[in-house]
């Protein structure tokens, strides 16, 4: 165990998962509603500070797992307390630390009732998300994935729109479903690892074929419901819409990204040969995902229903550049993780500062704002670029690796490329829904209503919006620094699985066939 | 000394005798009950360390037993601390339904020590028949009838299934000639494939699943569970349960790892008695009613644990109904402070709750939420830790049915925790909840998390137990 796991002495990890939830306690006791938002902004901003020294200390040199920590929790059924990250967890966990003092900010005054418990809620939220990204012990990764509904399902639940009761619900019962028999496939490779949750011991292992597409099957149901995969994502138009704002953006920026991550944590390395047999169909359902999110986006008019079936989309693009296997498709697909979880949080965060003032979500009665809100559109504008990835914006780059991956996967054995035709028209249908958004919100029609009213961002929400913008350009501009934390990993992934590809594919003939 | 516990229950149910002959206040009456209760607490404390033979080695006192003495005297006193001194009993008796409670307390605390079929039987009945006459203690008022539907029901079922039982043991009896357990399981062990001691050990384990309401021996449940008073369904719910637990680990260590048949026997009880408990709980409106059907599933988990014929799956069981009695409890005092002099609670009676009483609407969650399994409640660690267990022995199925099962649950539990957390209170007033009350929840809550989140602990106190028993 110990020559995958690199320790650095101080527990950064364990701070950045604790604080929060040491802050949730804090927050029990005290009654001033304001204080209770100073110290939620006051804990979130430390843990996504605190987080940055994850960036200097981490050493992009090797696959291993760094700032690792290992304590023993439950002996008898060896099950401990092992952390870790490495270039695929490393810009998630980011993600979410600076996401969430922006999450905090944009609930100053949307959320009017019970502020001690809604704050609470986030930092238990923040808790456990960043501990699934670090988990390196199966049991604690789905104590925390599970635990998350919880505080998620409160958040939909309490302070949610007016159909609260019918989304919370859907969203707790379909991810809770999905991953229950993740659970039993947990076990199952207790069972076959001599007893070990450990989950890098689970890599790469022997594991006959059919075992193998069951537990990737297991697998496959919790995470591309949590992704969500076309046609698993009916969940998420209606806990979307539904949500607060911050949980809007905790949905739609983070926790989407937990089931891709999930396939590049545990699907591609434990069942490396089920991924090669069931690659295509999962390729398939993602190009579905692309075209029917798209299509479904132009056929809106609530905004927030708009952005989450754009959602749909831009997750498809992800699991699309993750599952052709090849360097670029999963640096892609990491990077875009990243864009999108910057872009579709900010563009959640501009529909609820819009919904704050007109109290709908409705497109029609949005139109023609751009006379009275110019700072705002101009935010706007840019993170509808970015959503259908313009060039110089961080999206273009993300979706340009995908399809340049999908390309070379396509043309790799002298084939022609299918499937990056097939997704090309989803860049495209991206572009139509969303200058048709901003076309109408910016200019409207001849009928728009009355906006005149209206009253531009505050210091506060520019505040929100200007770091989203900020990496809107850095990643668009100039993506390497990111690459190079993940590019390590990644290649490391690709040189074990193409080892295994060959068996694989020896195997999956004998299956088909 | 190894028999305090035991005394104290009866030196109280005597105090209590003394009462009922005279009139007493309900307010007066409840606060001797508990304190009787505590005593009984510190009583059993005290001995938690002792072992030894009584009466002839009928009677055995160690770690195992002493532990579930602690566990059936703290449940007691929390339920009789949360339950509602102006509660659902009829006035003239409710010194009587004290002295009846208490006897049954002695009767199960008898049942877990005893290791001998005849005592077994006699501690069961002390421990059933006073239930019986508790049930129908009910006011009219409340339960216009129902509750005497409920205690016929109980009582009808209960001999039935202590008939059964009584027919195995004389099986028993004569396959071995002996009434003592460790000699039955010295003798069993040679022949427990022969079909006469498969039927034998069946049919005394019928008389267990009929206290910890296994299917199919689970019918008088939702009757019962509705008609008898709120905190009379508090201990029917929890109590007993634990001490079912304690003598059907006790039974089945009896047999050997290799009676492929009681596997198969037990395993199609475990399934269906989820299948059952959590498809009826899924169209329940009253809420102890819905509560009843869910024990009836989580019975069947306990199986679950059992039927490794391991002593981790053991383990588990035991931390599982020690987990399972405390999810239990947190529901019902919030049932209970929540009810209306009384009255049964259906769902939409929690509407609002978060704002009529914050605190009793966490508490239910917690409990709630903990009896689906949701990490990182006490419900979670032992349902893993109970899957963990039969899939280390192979049975897959059972494991892929099981976790289905929690899929299921997870609906009816949310339904209550939606109509608590995401409703308006409408006009409905505030709960009264007095500050023991609250104390009392907060210490629950603690407890489910702590259970959850530290298992380790617990898990050795319970292999030790288990350990001086095997």
């Amino acid at each position: 165990m110990d020559q995958l796991l690199i320790n650095s002495g101080f527990p950064i990890l364990s701070v950045l998962i604790f604080l929060p939830l040491a802050g949730a306690f804090i927050l029990l006791f005290i009654k001033s509603e304001s204080l209770c938002r100073y110290l939620a902004l006051a804990v979130t901003s430390i843990v996504g500070i605190l987080s940055l020294l994850l960036v200097t200390g981490f050493d992009k040199t090797t696959d291993k797992f760094q700032f690792a920590e290992h304590q023993s929790w439950i002996e008898a059924f060896n099950i401990n307390y092992t952390i870790g990250v490495d270039g695929i967890s490393i810009l998630l966990i980011l993600l979410t630390t600076i996401i969430m003092p922006f999450c905090v900010l944009a609930s100053w005054s949307y959320i009017k009732t019970r502020i001690q418990s809604f704050m609470i809620c986030l930092l238990i939220m923040e808790t456990a998300m960043i501990g699934v990204f670090v988990a390196l012990d199966f049991v604690l990764f789905y104590i925390l994935w599970e635990a998350m509904l919880i505080p998620m399902y409160m958040l939909i639940g309490i302070w949610g729109g007016p159909r609260k009761i019918y989304a919370s619900i859907k969203f707790f019962l379909y991810t809770l479903a999905g991953s229950i028999l993740l659970l039993v496939g947990i076990i199952w490779l207790y069972v076959a690892n001599d007893y070990s949750f450990f989950i890098p011991d689970m890599m790469w292992q022997a594991y006959p074929l059919e075992a193998q597409i069951y537990l990737f099957l297991a697998f496959f149901l919790a995470f591309a419901i949590k992704v969500p995969m076309f046609p698993f994502h009916t969940w998420l138009p209606a806990a979307h819409v539904e949500a607060p704002t911050a949980g809007s953006v905790i949905l739609a920026s983070i926790l989407l990204k937990m089931g891709t991550y999930g396939f590049l944590r545990f699907a591609l390395p434990i069942t490396p040969e089920a991924t090669v047999v069931l690659m295509p169909y999962v390729l398939w359902l993602s190009i579905a995902g692309i075209i029917y999110g798209g299509f479904t986006a132009l056929a809106q008019s609530d905004m927030k229903k708009l952005i989450a079936y754009s959602s749909v989309g831009h997750m498809g693009f992800v699991t699309l550049g993750i599952f052709v296997l090849n360097v670029q498709g999963l640096e892609g697909a990491i990077l875009q993780m990243v864009n999108h979880g910057i872009t579709t949080g900010a563009l959640f965060l501009c529909v609820g500062m819009i919904y704050e003032r007109t109290h709908s979500r409705e497109l029609r009665s949005a139109t023609g704002v751009g006379k009275y809100m110019p700072v705002y559109i101009t935010f706007l504008a840019f993170f509808s670029l970015s959503s259908f990835g313009f060039p110089g914006t961080n999206s273009f780059v993300g979706e340009f690796m995908i399809l340049a991956g999908v390309f070379e996967f396509g043309t790799a054995n002298g084939g022609f490329p299918y499937l990056a035709l097939a997704a090309i028209p989803g860049a495209v249908l991206a572009a139509a829904y969303m200058l048709r958004m901003l076309q109408k919100i910016v200019w409207g029609g001849t009928d728009n209503p009355d906006q005149s009213w209206i009253t531009d961002l505050n210091t506060r929400e520019i505040v929100i919006l200007a770091p989203f913008l900020f990496f809107v350009f850095w990643i668009g501009l100039g993506p390497q620094p990111f690459l190079d934390l993940i590019h390590t990993s990644v290649t490391q992934l690709l040189q074990q699985f193409d080892a295994h590809k060959l068996q694989a594919v020896a195997a999956a003939g004998s299956i088909l066939h | 000394m190894l028999f305090l516990p035991e005394l104290t229950l009866l030196g109280a149910g005597l105090i209590l005798f003394i009462f009922s002959l005279g009139k007493p206040s309900s307010g007066k009456i409840k606060n001797v009950a508990i304190a009787l209760a505590a005593l009984t607490l510190v009583a059993s404390l005290i001995c938690i360390k002792s072992e030894g033979e009584l009466f002839y080695s009928a009677y055995q006192v160690d770690l195992f037993s002493q532990i579930f003495k602690v566990l059936i005297a703290l449940a007691t006193l929390i339920i009789l601390i949360f339950s509602d001194s102006e509660g659902d009993i009829k006035l003239a008796v409710r010194s009587e339904y004290y002295l009846f409670l208490f006897m049954s307390v002695l009767g199960l605390m008898m049942l877990v020590s005893s290791v001998e079929l005849i005592s077994i039987f006699v501690a069961l009945e002390l421990s059933s028949f006073a239930v019986y006459v508790m049930v129908p203690m009910r006011n009219n008022a409340t339960a216009s009838g129902s509750q005497f539907e409920a205690g016929i029901k109980y009582l009808l079922f209960g001999v039935m299934a202590t008939g059964l039982m009584l027919f195995g043991m004389s099986y028993m009896y004569g396959l071995t000639g002996s009434t003592q357990l460790p000699v039955i399981a010295d003798k069993l062990s040679l022949m427990y494939s022969q079909p006469a001691a498969v039927i034998a050990i069946v049919l005394v384990l019928a008389g267990f699943f009929y206290k910890l309401a296994i299917f199919p021996l689970h019918f008088w449940v939702p009757d019962v569970y509705e008609g008898a008073s709120n905190e009379t369904t508090a201990f029917i719910a929890a109590v007993p349960k634990l001490a079912a637990v304690a003598l059907l680990i006790r039974l089945i260590t009896l047999v050997s790892s290799e009676g492929e048949v009681i596997v198969n026997v037990l395993m199609v009880c475990a399934l269906l008695s989820m299948f059952y408990g959590n498809l009826s709980a899924l169209i329940q409106k009253d809420v102890k009613r819905l509560l009843g059907f869910s024990g009836i599933s989580h019975a069947g988990f306990v199986l679950v644990g059992l039927l490794t014929f391991k002593v981790t799956g053991y383990a588990t069981a035991m931390y599982y109904i020690m987990g399972y009695v405390f999810m239990n409890l947190a529901c019902f005092l919030v049932i209970c402070s929540v009810a209306e002099k009384g009255k049964n609670v259906v769902v939409e009676d929690f509407t609002g709750l978060h704002k009529r009483a914050p605190l009793l609407a966490i508490t239910l969650t917690v409990g709630l939420f903990a009896l689906a399994g949701i990490p990182p409640f006490v419900g979670f660690t032992g349902k893993f830790l109970l899957l963990l267990g039969a899939l280390k022995q192979g049975h897959l199925i059972l494991v892929i049915l099981a976790a289905i099962n929690t899929g299921i649950a997870i609906f009816y539990y949310l339904s209550i925790v939606r109509v608590s957390f995401c409703t308006d209170s409408e006009d409905r007033g505030a709960v009264a909840s007095s500050a023991l009350n609250n104390t009392l929840a907060v210490m629950l809550i603690v407890t489910i998390i702590v259970m959850g989140v530290m298992p380790s602990k617990f898990i050795a106190i319970t292999s030790s137990a288990i350990h001086t028993i095997m």
